[in-house]
């Protein structure tokens, strides 16, 4: 594994973990922008996405923005933001150069997701529940969202896919983190810092998918677990 | 800005786009027959895939550069990785969206397996791994204009070109080429499959667009 030895020789050298261009540091900024960013894009996507949903109201617009999303090119965004806003000498204008395409990015895997497991809850169980006596909130609150959790699970963690890659690519606009290392590498044509700063991203990649296998299993309800093995 | 180059540069992004989907659909027709026939293998599987999926693209290309150098190889090979994670699923789901009957038929007709596989199973799940293909090839070419960061051209070219030169512009016709390139080969798969399944019904008026007749999609690929 060349790929490797490059990273090993590069990744063992003391400097690199220490100060403000530390591996340690590189690390934590990773965390924080994806974290920040997937948070703000939950925040958003995960009430409308309830919302529509539950009301079945704008449900092709939901999908049809799903589909031209893909077409979206990251780093086309990125650079757009950052030519015209990223210069700012305003502190939090130029931050939204990195936030607004992180967030964008992150919003409509959870949204349709989370559309889709509150519209798909059996038809039979609102009956129920409506025949119970519940109000239409508490419909919501206690059966379409709990029934929903996996499938909004598994849009938080395709939107942590999308969002954890573009902050490294993101580092070409200037951003910090990990990519960082690869970009930096690749302009002096270090290889081996490239190759470091890779096998980081990689690592940090799995390991946020790794933490959501567990959410999943924290955040679905015990009623929903045996079927949710099933499928 | 200079426009002499833009065919060229639709062209390297087109080949991008479009090889990694055709290659992912080489490999994943037999792989989601093999799942399908033998059920234990498609959970470790769609976890491969779902694994490699997450890895981000820019990482995936720097791995393989020391395998395969500054080539549109570099950037080929990860982009058909991820088109696995939407495609096997699909050729899988429309595998399994043969009706019983229909299967009991062909065979009561006197149809072998491998006769009714090819002539009746895959036609009826084309509808299904075309939605997956549409997918994996509009991520496809806007992924692959991040192989510019490692030197490997397409239209992010104008991207980069005019990010360095803060030329906007330059930015908005690099971006807007790779989506209208993405939509023109959307449109070319959705005919592809109305000449392919010239049996289903053309959809009528009171329909929901077509992605939501279609399933799966929703859940995975994407411009990262």
């Amino acid at each position: 594994m060349r790929f490797l030895s490059y990273a090993w020789d590069w990744l063992k050298q003391p400097a690199q973990w220490h100060g403000p261009d530390g591996i340690p540091i590189r690390i934590l900024e990773q965390l924080y922008y994806t974290g920040l960013s997937l948070l703000i894009a939950a925040l958003i996507a995960i009430p409308l996405g309830i919302l529509i949903g539950h009301t079945g109201r704008g449900a092709a617009l939901v999908v049809n923005l799903a589909n031209a999303w893909r077409a979206i090119p990251t780093l086309g965004l990125l650079t757009l933001l950052a030519v015209t806003i990223g210069f700012s000498a305003v502190a939090w204008v130029s931050a939204l150069a990195w936030l607004i395409p992180l967030v964008v990015l992150g919003i409509p895997p959870i949204l349709v997701n989370t559309y889709e497991g509150v519209a798909g809850v059996d038809p039979e169980l609102k009956d129920a529940a409506r025949g119970m006596g519940m109000t239409s909130w508490q419909q919501v609150r206690k059966v379409e969202v709990p029934v929903a959790t996996p499938l909004m699970v598994l849009g938080l963690r395709t939107g942590a896919i999308f969002v954890v890659a573009t902050a490294t690519i993101a580092a070409y606009i200037g951003l910090g983190g990990l990519g960082r290392y690869i970009i930096d590498g690749l302009a002096t044509d270090n290889y081996g810092e490239v190759a470091g700063g890779a096998l980081f991203v990689v690592v940090l990649a799995l390991a946020v998918q790794a933490v959501f296998v567990g959410v999943r299993r924290l955040a679905v309800p015990a009623g929903l677990r045996q079927q949710a093995r099933r499928t | 800005m200079d426009w002499s180059q833009v065919p060229e540069l639709t062209w390297e992004s087109n080949k991008l786009g479009v090889l990694p989907a055709l290659f992912g659909l080489i490999i994943s027709v037999p792989l989601g027959i093999v799942c399908v026939r033998w059920r234990w293998l498609y959970p470790p599987v769609l976890s491969t895939t779902s694994v490699l999926y997450a890895i981000p693209s820019l990482a995936l290309f720097i791995v393989l550069i020391p395998y395969t150098g500054l080539t549109d190889t570099t950037v080929i090979i990860p982009l058909t990785l991820f088109s696995l994670c939407v495609l096997v699923p699909n050729v899988v789901d429309g595998l399994r969206s043969v009706p019983d009957p229909v299967r009991d038929a062909a065979t009561a007709m006197g149809f072998g397996t491998l006769r009714r596989l090819v002539q009746v199973e895959l036609p009826i799940a084309v509808p299904v791994v075309i939605a997956g293909l549409r997918v994996a090839v509009v991520s496809s070419i806007s992924l692959a204009s991040v192989g510019q960061l490692i030197g490997v051209s397409s239209l992010g070219y104008l991207i980069v070109d005019g990010y360095q030169r803060a030329f906007l512009t330059e930015i908005l016709v690099g971006g807007g080429l790779i989506i209208a390139l993405a939509l023109v080969c959307d449109l070319l798969l959705v005919l592809v499959r109305r000449l392919l399944t010239p049996w289903r019904p053309r959809r009528t008026r009171r329909q929901l667009p077509e992605v939501v007749a279609e399933p799966v999609p929703a859940l995975a690929g994407g411009a990262r």
